[in-house]
């Protein structure tokens, strides 16, 4: 075990609701939200932050403080996650660019958050191997290096039931980093993987011990044992010292706290593959391993609890896709009658959150604002009914429908919460 | 340096053998040109030269022991390969529950507050009618229960409880006895219901 067991933990109910399932459809339309509102004075990006008491001295009659051991948030704005028992989630609607400050990511913990001496960390990996090896931090980082920006987003991803809700609520369990690490098939060359395998299993360092079964070819693909996140080592929340990134694939499958590697012939059915991160489809039967996840796009501004002014407002938001890059977001601004391109800032990268803008002249009068994605698979993303054709009754995990904000005559903005049976 | 010479002819002398031989600066230059050429077609014939594409095998890491991998390869495949020796029925089991477990999974399991365990109908996802493979139960409780001592189950316990919790969901007998030769034998109900989907 290289694994600090003595982090805190809570009591043993509080702990429990940890394990419970992640909060999806079904449970949302009875539970209410803790946090109804969002961070910060404002939260529309743009130079109408409020400004500071009027106390404050004049900046250019008084020198300010001299240079600082780190960087800090100006006073001004309140960024934050909105923690539950399972999760934390990003607040999309306060961020601009792509990139998701460190201590900003989304978190989803089935044991807690471990602490780990990077000193005594060991990655074991083993099973069909021709040399099972042990490595540590510092043999990770001795290998050739690589870094990449990628979006990591929960399986159990959407809420909905009530108009109050923000992106952060509604999506917030998807973030995104520029990820350092060595590429996992550089690892598998080093302990020479047998050719006849076909999955390995990840197995995480926290109090769950977490394991996910992985087809191998995702190995000789894209994935990567990583250590930097931002410029600087992974957060404690996000694996410290070392994870299992996956590019475009369910964010449970990342494995943090990676503590082991089991090279295998099949998938060893671990919890977290067949009683969760399943769902039910429309024959009775259950989706398993459902590693990709769809193309998806969110308009963050304007949105919940915005409220807009008759004239020129640009629409700006997120998309990302599992499968590959951004091609287009269509925006329509007249409820889903019309649609038209919006702008794709880049970079555009691959299996990325990708920036979106659409110029809109409102003219006050009541509508609904959508956006919809597609990908360089030709993939678009679906509306609620669509998903909902081919599931069963239980709507769960991997969930990107179209989502539409509905904008008042008053400019106020609420999103609409659609039925899907 | 070049002002440190003494004249402006610039020259070395090389006390190598019995005559003093005296060497042009533009002489050892030459020289020195046509062995880097040499030098460089050697390495290029030879194939001294750097590599483009990195090795296989680097050479970091130390090799895992047996010992290193038999304790820490706790994870069980459908198969029961690695389970462990010991055994537990439904009633050993029961015990541990009462006292372990069912403060969050409800005094039948059927309870809660926490995951439901036991149970057959459709709205609940149970050990009974969504877990599809015996060996999960065993591997789940083993690696991650309970949850405020996660990791401490002796393997005797951990097939109690198993047993018990099959039992619980009338999938083994009460009197059936769980080892690593009977766990990965029991067929669950739901085995035939998922269809893997990794190929969207």
């Amino acid at each position: 075990m290289t694994t600090d067991k003595k982090f805190s933990r809570r009591t043993l109910l509080a702990s429990a609701a940890a394990t419970a399932t992640l909060t999806v459809l079904g449970k949302v339309a009875g539970q209410s939200l803790k946090t109804p509102n969002p961070p910060g004075p404002t939260h529309t990006p743009g130079p109408t932050h409020t400004p500071g008491p009027t106390h404050t001295l004049d900046p250019t009659h008084t020198p300010g403080p001299p240079p600082s051991a780190l960087g800090t948030r100006s006073r001004f704005e309140s960024l934050k996650l909105i923690p539950s028992d399972t999760s934390s989630r990003t607040p999309l609607q306060s961020l601009y660019g792509i990139i998701t400050p460190s201590d900003l990511h989304f978190q989803r913990h089935h044991g807690g958050v471990p602490k780990i001496d990077p000193e005594k960390y060991q990655l074991l990996i083993h099973g069909m191997v021709e040399r099972p090896t042990v490595f540590t931090l510092k043999d990770l980082k001795r290998f050739p290096a690589l870094s990449r920006i990628c979006f990591l987003e929960c399986a159990g991803n959407f809420r909905t039931g009530k108009t109050e809700l923000t992106p952060q609520e509604i999506c917030g369990l998807t973030s995104q980093a520029e990820w350092t690490g060595v590429p996992l098939s550089t690892l598998f060359r080093e302990v020479g993987v047998d050719p006849k395998a076909t999955w390995f299993l990840a197995e995480g360092g926290d109090a769950a011990v977490l394991t996910r079964s992985i087809p191998i070819r995702k190995a000789w693909d894209d994935a990567m044992i990583a250590y930097g996140q931002n410029g600087e080592a992974l957060r404690p929340e996000q694996g410290y010292p070392a994870r299992l990134l996956l590019p475009g694939w369910e964010g449970n499958m990342n494995v943090k706290w990676i503590r082991r590697i089991e090279v295998s012939d099949g998938p060893f059915q671990t919890r977290e593959e067949t009683s969760k991160y399943t769902y039910s489809l429309k024959n009775g039967k259950y989706s398993q391993f459902n590693f990709l996840i769809d193309a998806r796009s969110i308009i963050t501004a304007p949105c919940y609890p915005d409220t807009i002014e008759k004239g020129w407002v640009e629409i700006r938001g997120l998309a990302w896709s599992g499968r590959g890059q951004i091609t287009r977001v269509d925006i329509s601004t007249d409820a889903g009658r019309s649609w038209q391109p919006a702008h794709l800032n880049g970079p555009v990268l691959e299996k990325a959150h990708t920036r979106f803008t659409c110029l809109w002249n409102w003219d006050g009068e009541e509508t609904e604002i959508l956006s919809r994605a597609t990908d360089d698979t030709g993939y678009t993303q679906p509306t609620l009914k669509e998903i909902a054709a081919t599931r069963g009754p239980d709507l769960g995990y991997h969930m990107n429908p179209i989502t539409a904000w509905h904008i008042q005559k008053d400019g106020r903005v609420f999103f609409k919460p659609e039925k899907w049976k | 340096m070049h002002a440190a010479q003494p004249s402006g002819r610039s020259s070395a002398r090389i006390e190598g053998g019995p005559r003093r031989i005296r060497i042009s600066r533009l002489s050892l230059s030459l020289a020195g040109f046509v062995g880097c050429i040499l030098c460089l077609a050697w390495n290029i014939i030879a194939g001294h030269h750097q590599p483009e594409q990195p090795p296989d095998h680097f050479g970091f890491g130390r090799p895992a022991t047996q010992h290193e991998i038999d304790s820490e390869a706790i994870a069980i495949p459908p198969s029961g390969r690695g389970l462990p020796n010991g055994h537990g029925d439904s009633a050993a089991g029961a015990q541990i529950y009462k006292f372990k477990c069912a403060a969050c999974h409800g005094a039948h399991g059927t309870e809660g507050p926490y995951q439901k365990l036991v149970g057959d109908t459709g709205k609940n996802k149970t050990i009974g009618n969504y877990w599809p493979f015996a060996t999960t139960v065993f591997d789940y409780i083993r690696r991650a229960m309970p949850l405020n001592a996660p990791g401490t189950l002796s393997p005797d316990q951990v097939y109690g409880l198993t047993a018990y919790l099959l039992s619980a969901n009338k999938i083994i007998s009460a009197r059936t006895v769980l080892d690593a030769r009977s766990l990965p034998e029991i067929q669950m109900p739901a085995k035939d219901l998922f269809i893997p989907n990794d190929n969207r």
